[in-house]
């Protein structure tokens, strides 16, 4: 019990030095694993991709979880079944709580350290409000892998006229 | 008579969650129009097609996620994210789980019209999608 426990709290510290070591490099090749679950890739990539669990903290996740019904304007309710095995998979594979700017939870992954910092040097000011690209919700318009856990530089794919200037 | 019963509910429940076809669903939407109105007189494509493309005194319509052609992909007002064809002629899966048509009526519907759709409302789209080649 208390080695498996030890093996527990080990694996979780070593998985939040790995993950904030990945992200504190901006030029990482950022690709994160997410273990399968198929009811949480099918419910949550209906209408954005299923985000990955550790771009969130448990407290996060709980409280996007318990408002389903008015999730970013959106009815989103799922059965409660799918809820439960949903949350349970969230709060398992969650990120550090250390990647919050605000002492509240927050509820969006743009919300987070990590997001602001990947996102604030090199772009455009208007970038969110293209039409091509519509919200910083989809990932994809840019990042053409991130439904398979792909944020790397590799897999970028920037639309059409939109020029990101190198350091 | 215990067994029978217990076949019976366990054949109707493996019933459910098997595939059927958008007519099945149409089908059932007329019985249940039946019930909410006892004038009801048929499902009509002109009125769903209108219904399809209104945004009822609110923000949205279908049209605003699934496209004002069914037969293309639509986008997501919010997030961008790109959503497969409506109808089932370019969709083939489309209307062939109840459990998934259930889900997304009560969801879109509220987002939509703020309330439940009626049987009525279902059955006029689901007749116009059906005209969609």
């Amino acid at each position: 019990m208390r080695a498996s426990s030890l093996f527990q709290a080990y694996s979780r510290t070593l998985l939040i030095t790995t993950f904030i070591l990945t992200i504190s490099n901006a030029h990482a090749d950022t690709r994160i694993r997410t273990p399968k679950h198929a009811v949480w890739q099918q419910e949550c990539s209906a209408c954005h991709i299923a985000y990955p669990p550790q771009l969130l903290s448990a407290p996060s996740w709980r409280a996007i979880m318990n408002g389903l019904d008015q999730h970013f304007g959106t009815d989103a309710r799922i059965d409660q079944q799918a809820h439960a095995d949903i949350l349970r998979f969230l709060e398992k594979n969650a990120g550090s709580g250390e990647l919050s700017t605000s002492a509240k939870p927050p509820l969006r992954i743009t919300e987070t350290r990590w997001f602001i910092h990947e996102h604030s040097e090199e772009l455009p000011a208007d970038i969110w409000t293209r039409p091509e690209i519509k919200s910083p919700a989809n990932c994809m318009a840019c990042h053409s892998g991130a439904d398979r856990g792909d944020y790397s530089e590799a897999g970028l794919r920037l639309p059409q006229n939109l020029n990101i200037e190198e350091d | 008579m215990r067994l029978i019963i217990t076949t019976a509910i366990t054949a109707l429940f493996s019933l459910a969650a098997q595939a059927e076809t958008p007519v099945d669903f149409q089908n059932r939407f007329a019985t249940q129009a039946q019930q909410e109105n006892p004038a009801f007189t048929g499902f009509s494509v002109e009125r769903g097609k209108q219904w399809y493309a209104s945004t009822h005194g609110r923000e949205w319509s279908c049209a605003s996620c699934h496209s004002s052609n069914p037969a293309a992909p639509g986008q997501h007002a919010t997030t961008g994210k790109v959503i497969g064809p409506l109808a089932p002629a370019a969709n083939p899966e489309r209307f062939t789980r109840a459990d998934k048509v259930e889900k997304w009526f009560k969801r879109n519907c509220n987002d939509v019209l703020g309330r439940p759709c009626t049987a009525q409302e279902k059955g006029d789209v689901l007749s116009y999608l059906l005209t969609i080649r």
